[in-house]
């Protein structure tokens, strides 16, 4: 397990445990999605629609018993000159933006995210590759640390 | 301050496509006649009609043409670049100057036979150009430097700042640049709007052409070689003036110092495009069908459906090699000028730190002969293409070692000469062999699974202001990112990585044809590269100046 992309001298804020319920929810209809194709293909008599549907299925199980360690892997960190945004187990991804290569900071709530009063909150730098999307955050801590980094990257400021 | 727009060139334009639309609206009834149109409207008893109709709406239609050239107006402040057009739909533009990417002047042709030139001024974004559309030919390069000026921070005194509206009498805008503060480069400016009014006079506007003779002071810095072309040019006929103009050498010898020009020979030209990938698969793809056509006849038919197809390779190769002659990189105080076209020509200037990343790669092809390609990301995309087809992301589509470090000294100055290390490490990143003191970190011995050839080559290095990332064995690149340019660093690793303990880095430049990615890096040096490329993001960052390049002294 050592051979993970570690960063032993940071420590990770956490988002929402409430973004959980999004992702399941949105598995939820992922799977019932499938189910009812399934259960369509399964009444048109094809013979290999059961196993396509139990393959499914499993996949989308598979999925939703990783997304509790997934959800807790996301995670960032604000140091003293940079952003840091970390994401995914198997695929894992540890990105550094500087402040003051932030361009604009995005907050977004669907509805479901609203309900559970959590917003998705994005940077936007001028490489298309930053690709820093912070998901499931409390509304309060969105704005809180939105009005924070556009306060950092407005007094760091630099060309592009 | 303001520029004359050369109508001449949008009427002469008008004028050829106008009468080719009225012969095409009678060409059908004179088909009935078998006779040509001309013959037919004689015959028909209409001709004074039609040539009536026909001045009508060429009037009609020059009208338009001045009133939308009038509505074009510009002004520079010592703030941004401010553009309006538009009669009907009206358009104002601001470009703030300290965002400048780079200032274009295209020459078409047909323009550029007027004494015409398009002046684009690249921002960064999408369709976030600033365009005047034909100045006359001098005027642009007058108006580009003052704006390079203006932008560079080097001014010290506030300059006041003149609005004129644009008018096409010349005394009007004398006596509105006659409000401006006279220096030599704005004097230039009301110069060649005299030049203008005289192409507007030419096509029948009514000019009196007056003389602007506002010049007062001219201050120290500004070299007086310029402002003296204009002068001599001006006594001499309009015709003499045209003449000069276009066979006036691409690059302006007293814009550069000639020690900083790379040029690009015709034989060179010629070689490298004769030796891209494109030929060698056309190559590949003749031979198979011969070779298979030997076993089944029927596959000859293939080389017949083939031959369009190499017709259309020859005419892009033809057309890549005009547009690429009298190829010039140089270096200006302004920034790295970039010019190229034998009939239509453009040329570019790119301030510093304009440059976000920088790709010297080479293929296979062009080893032996030791030939190497320089292109760049920028944050401002022209819409002038680049020499045919190829964005103009390429700074220098061929040259040998020796011309790829004076490019890259003119890019960035800082990978120069006088700086051991650095020349060191880019003599390392092109080398072919890693030498013993390699100074580059590689990927260690169990990433061969992954980079079979390069793994040896596969590595970065970090230079004073700037990350080098040394690629591949066949296909050998090296990007140089300047460290003030990187937008955000990232460290990646997936299943088959971590199996190996390796990872991968990414430094997020704006989008360009480079990526700079690192692949199958040990596992800790991708997290120190990773720890050493963000600090000096932050700080090249915070120390750069280059929006304002000349105003830190």
């Amino acid at each position: 397990m050592s051979d993970r992309l570690e960063l032993p001298a940071v420590t990770w804020r956490p988002i929402s445990a409430k973004y959980l319920i999004a992702e399941f929810l949105g598995l939820l209809v992922t799977l019932l999605v499938a189910l009812t194709l399934g259960v369509a293909l399964i009444f048109t008599g094809w013979d290999a629609a059961p196993w396509i549907l139990g393959v499914a299925v499993a996949v989308v199980l598979l999925y939703a018993s990783l997304t509790p360690r997934r959800v807790r892997a996301i995670g960032y960190q604000l140091r003293d000159d940079d952003l840091l945004f970390r994401r995914g187990i198997l695929f894992r991804r540890i990105v550094a933006v500087p402040y003051g290569r932030m361009q604009l900071v995005d907050i977004n709530r669907g509805p479901l995210l609203r309900t559970l009063g959590l917003s998705d909150l994005r940077l936007v730098t001028a490489a298309a590759s930053t690709g820093v999307a912070i998901p499931g955050l409390p509304e309060a801590e969105a704005e809180e640390l939105r009005d924070h980094l556009v306060a950092l990257a407005e007094s760091r400021r630099a060309g592009i | 301050m303001k520029g004359g727009f050369a109508l001449l060139a949008v009427l002469g334009y008008f004028i050829t496509q106008a009468r080719e639309r009225i012969v095409e609206v009678f060409v059908p009834e004179a088909g009935y006649g078998g006779e040509d149109p001309v013959e037919f409207l004689f015959v028909s008893g209409v001709l004074g009609w039609a040539i009536l109709v026909f001045f009508g709406l060429l009037f009609v239609f020059v009208l338009l043409f001045y009133i939308s050239w009038r509505m074009h107006t510009f002004r520079i402040t010592a703030e941004v670049v401010e553009v309006r057009s538009g009669v009907i739909f009206r358009v104002n533009r601001r470009a703030r100057l300290d965002r400048i990417q780079g200032i274009n002047i295209a020459r078409p042709l047909f323009p550029r036979i007027f004494g015409a030139a398009r002046l684009e001024i690249n921002q960064a974004g999408n369709d976030a150009n600033v365009k005047l559309e034909y100045l006359a030919s001098g005027a642009a390069d007058a108006l580009r430097r003052e704006i390079l000026r203006l932008a560079s921070g080097t001014r010290t005194e506030a300059v006041a700042v003149a609005t004129a509206t644009a008018t096409a009498t010349a005394t009007a805008t004398a006596n509105a640049t006659a409000v401006a503060a006279a220096d030599v480069a704005r004097a230039d400016v009301a110069r060649t709007n005299v030049a203008s009014a005289d192409v507007a006079r030419a096509d029948g506007a009514r000019s009196d052409g007056a003389r602007s003779d506002d010049r007062r002071s001219v201050d120290g810095r500004s070299d007086v070689s310029h402002s003296d072309v204009p002068r001599a040019v001006a006594t001499r006929s309009l015709v003499d003036r045209r003449l000069g103009e276009f066979l006036v050498p691409e690059l302006d010898p007293d814009a550069a110092e000639p020690t900083s020009v790379v040029k690009l020979s015709v034989g060179r030209l010629l070689g490298s495009i004769i030796l891209s990938t494109g030929t060698f698969v056309l190559i590949g793809v003749t031979l198979t069908i011969i070779i298979v056509s030997i076993f089944a006849r029927e596959a000859l038919f293939g080389l017949i459906g083939f031959v369009p197809a190499v017709l259309g390779f020859g005419s892009v190769y033809v057309r890549r090699f005009t547009k690429s002659l009298r190829y010039t990189v140089a270096g200006t105080p302004d920034g790295v000028r970039v010019g190229f076209g034998l009939l239509s020509t453009t040329n570019e200037t790119l301030p510093p730190g304009r440059i976000h990343s920088i790709a010297i790669s080479q293929s296979i092809f062009w080893r032996p002969l030791g030939w190497w390609e320089v292109r760049v990301n920028r944050a401002g995309q022209s819409a002038r293409h680049g020499a045919a087809g190829q964005q103009n992301t390429t700074i220098l589509p061929v040259g040998n070692q020796a011309e790829v470090l004076r490019v890259l000294a003119l890019m960035l100055p800082e990978l120069a000469e006088g700086h051991s290390d650095a020349v060191r490490l880019i003599g390392q990143g092109l080398a072919a062999r890693p030498t013993a003191d390699d100074a580059y970190v590689t990927s260690p011995r169990r990433a061969r699974p992954l980079r079979w050839f390069s793994q040896r080559r596969n590595g970065f290095a970090f230079a004073p202001e700037a990350v080098l990332l040394r690629r591949g064995a066949i296909w050998r690149s090296l990007v140089i990112v300047p460290q003030a340019r990187v937008q955000s660093v990232s460290v990646r690793q997936g299943p088959l990585l971590r199996a190996l303990r390796l990872a991968s880095v990414h430094l997020h430049t704006v989008a360009g044809p480079i990526v700079a990615q690192l692949g199958a890096l040990d596992r800790d040096d991708a997290l120190e590269f990773f720890a050493h490329a963000e600090t000096a993001a932050v700080l090249g960052s915070a120390s750069d100046t280059t929006h304002r390049w000349r105003s830190a002294g």
